[in-house]
């Protein structure tokens, strides 16, 4: 039988003789890694529902053209050498378009790096209700390639989002706006341009993102059907939206679309700083949590495992004696530990997941969040991972301190004593 | 041909007072020799057998075994010393409770680990059938009486064929029959199998029966 066999035979036996103890010790274990993985499932669940709400209909860069006075007058170009004072400098109108849209489109789709573009026109519109009339905006989208880039259909409640491509004059109306004028599907809404001109539409589907300050001005239609809203031709585009293939690159790609284009662009991390705070706070808080009941667990193991080898003292001395290496000794009471650290924790995975999955099924109503119908839960296996590594790594501590007593105990002390 | 072997040894305990145990103590134990050590308590008998049986390092002075010099080799190498060529009987038995009788023969022999798994526990029978305790052997240690876990112990001190049995009052704790019963045994095997032995012990009558009496009196051998 090899050393390892038989020291293994020792620490089994010794577990089990005081069963309590053992699963006393494991318990804590078990509760610490367990409340890990339902924290971190948990949390992380609820951040990536939390940043997909915003993040992932949201473009990784924004091309548009920001309405704002020119920084250069004409006077300066002409007479550069002069000193002039030019006041009240006001923006000229129509600036809200972005100059040569498609040619930039094309070029966009040809580069490597970018997943997608899609272009949108927001056109400002009235909803006519009754008297009066609601503000709002109609951005005008090819809904398909929106869906495929931004998921806009995890935030269509009700009918046919798809509609508005196959029919002339529909519409996708915002929640907030058909509950206020008491709309349906099928029915029909004026909305009102900027200059008056009333456009009859039907309704084709319903929209709701969760936030009630989207869904109360919110609607979309087709590209086109915006364009006519606002009297204006096809090349009219007030937003170029990227979506590229890894989220890292928004800040540079926007940089290098300012210099090339002479446009706007607005990159994602900018444009969403605090979810980003937000998931990281959530994150560390986890983890202290977590941590803090291991190390909890680990004082449980380490004190158990103390006074138990002041218990086997005679048990030591005598493996000593009788030819048992300090190393062995001290292994013995280290494969306890770990022994007790990978039941413990495997323990702590399977109640874990139970509960994840448990929580996972619970029913979650929000009117903020219309396609979530239960808690979100993050599966994800590197938890597990890491709460296997995290047990045994401080079951392996919490066994080392006393192990190392162990291996100090002088046998002739021991037998002298008696 | 002498088993053991001292030089000049010298011990001293420095807690709570420098106190000198052991004084130039220069001794050998001839191959297969019963010899047992006898002297007052605090004379260092005790002292000195553990640093025969290797356990204790903290000493000056030489300690030969097989004609070896051991001192100052590591206890690791100590410790397999000890394995192979030492057994132990103490005052007290020292069996693990938590195995059985036979298991506790076998650690030392599975930890020497030179045979299989199958050859430790039949030796280990035949170490107890040798002490009659074979019918005990599948007991908890924990289940027996006093005289019979000595026993257990003396098997477990034979299970590697050892050189040399050390004794620290293996018969303090047992009543005259166990006790004649201990030296019967080990007077056996010091005759079949031409086994060293050396054993502390206050009792004159046991000791009268050895071979030869190491009288010890203020750290020093008389």
């Amino acid at each position: 039988m090899s050393d390892f066999g038989l020291i293994f035979k020792i620490t089994r036996t010794h577990l089990l003789s005081r069963k309590k103890q053992s699963a006393i010790a494991a318990l804590g274990v078990t509760f610490g890694i367990g409340t890990f993985i339902i924290m971190m499932g948990f949390m992380t669940g609820l951040n990536g529902l939390l940043d997909g709400l915003i993040l992932n209909r949201t473009p990784h860069v924004q091309i548009f053209n920001e309405i704002e006075p020119s920084e250069v007058q004409p006077i300066e170009m002409a007479l550069p050498e002069q000193v002039h004072f030019v006041q009240s400098v006001k923006p000229v109108t129509n600036a809200a378009k972005i100059h040569n849209a498609l040619p930039l489109m094309a070029e966009l789709r040809r580069d490597k790096r970018v997943k997608g573009v899609t272009s949108q026109l927001s056109a400002k519109i009235f909803y006519a209700a009754g008297a009066s009339d609601l503000n709002g905006v109609a951005t005008g989208v090819n809904i398909e390639e929106e869906d495929r880039l931004y998921n806009i259909s995890n935030y269509i409640t009700s009918g046919d989002f798809q509609g508005i491509m196959k029919e002339k004059n529909t519409i996708i109306l915002g929640a907030g706006i058909a509950k206020k004028l008491s709309l349906r599907i099928g029915d029909k809404i004026q909305l009102k341009n900027t200059m008056g001109a009333i456009f009859p539409m039907k309704i084709v589907a319903l929209y709701q993102s969760g936030l009630a300050e989207v869904d109360n001005i919110q609607s979309f239609v087709n590209l086109g059907t915006a364009q006519r809203l606002m009297g204006v031709g096809n090349n009219y585009i007030t937003n170029v939206n990227v979506k590229l293939n890894d989220v890292n690159q928004a800040l540079d790609f926007s940089k290098e679309m300012t210099r090339r284009f002479n446009v706007n662009a607005l990159d994602i991390n900018t444009a969403n700083a605090q979810f980003d705070t937000g998931t990281s706070i959530r994150n560390l808080i986890t983890y202290a949590v977590s941590v803090t009941l291991l190390v909890v667990a680990g004082f449980g193991i380490y004190n158990i495992l103390n006074m138990f080898i002041y218990e086997k003292m005679d048990d030591i001395a005598i493996l000593k004696a009788t030819g048992f290496a300090a190393s062995d000794v001290s292994k013995i009471f280290i494969s306890q530990a770990i022994l007790i650290g990978f039941f413990g924790g495997l323990f702590g995975l399977i109640f874990g997941f139970v509960v994840s999955w448990l929580i996972s099924q619970t029913p979650f109503d929000t009117e903020a969040l219309p396609t979530v119908k239960t808690y979100p839960v993050n599966f994800n296996p590197g938890y597990y991972v890491f709460g296997m590594i995290f047990a045994m790594v401080s079951t392996f501590l919490a066994g080392y301190l006393p192990s190392r007593k162990a291996k100090k105990i002088d046998p002739v002390e021991i037998i002298r004593g008696k | 041909m002498s088993l053991l072997k001292t030089e000049n040894i010298n011990k001293y305990f420095r807690d709570p007072v420098l106190f000198h145990a052991l004084k130039d103590v220069t001794f050998e134990l001839q191959k297969g020799e019963f010899a047992s050590i006898m002297g007052k308590s605090g004379c260092g008998k005790s002292t000195l057998l553990y640093i025969l049986s290797t356990m204790d390092t903290d000493y000056e002075g030489k300690l030969y075994f097989n004609d070896e010099l051991i001192t100052n080799k590591s206890a690791e190498e100590l410790a397999k010393l000890r394995n192979e060529h030492i057994g132990f009987v103490f005052q007290f038995h020292y069996l693990l409770p938590e195995f059985s009788v036979l298991e506790n023969v076998m650690f030392p022999g599975l930890k020497l680990a030179k045979k299989s798994k199958e050859e430790v526990e039949f030796d280990a029978m035949e170490k107890l059938k040798l002490l009659g305790m074979e019918s005990q052997a599948l007991k908890g240690a924990n289940k027996l009486s006093g005289g019979q876990k000595q026993r257990v112990a003396i098997a477990r001190a034979l299970i590697n064929n050892p050189n040399i049995i050390m004794g620290d009052e293996p018969t303090g704790n047992l009543d005259s029959k166990n006790s004649d019963n201990v030296f019967n045994i080990f007077k056996e095997l010091n005759q079949t199998e031409d086994l060293s032995l050396l054993v502390v012990t206050h009792d004159t009558e046991f000791a009268e029966k050895t071979d030869r009496i190491i009288e010890m009196g203020d750290g020093m051998i008389i």
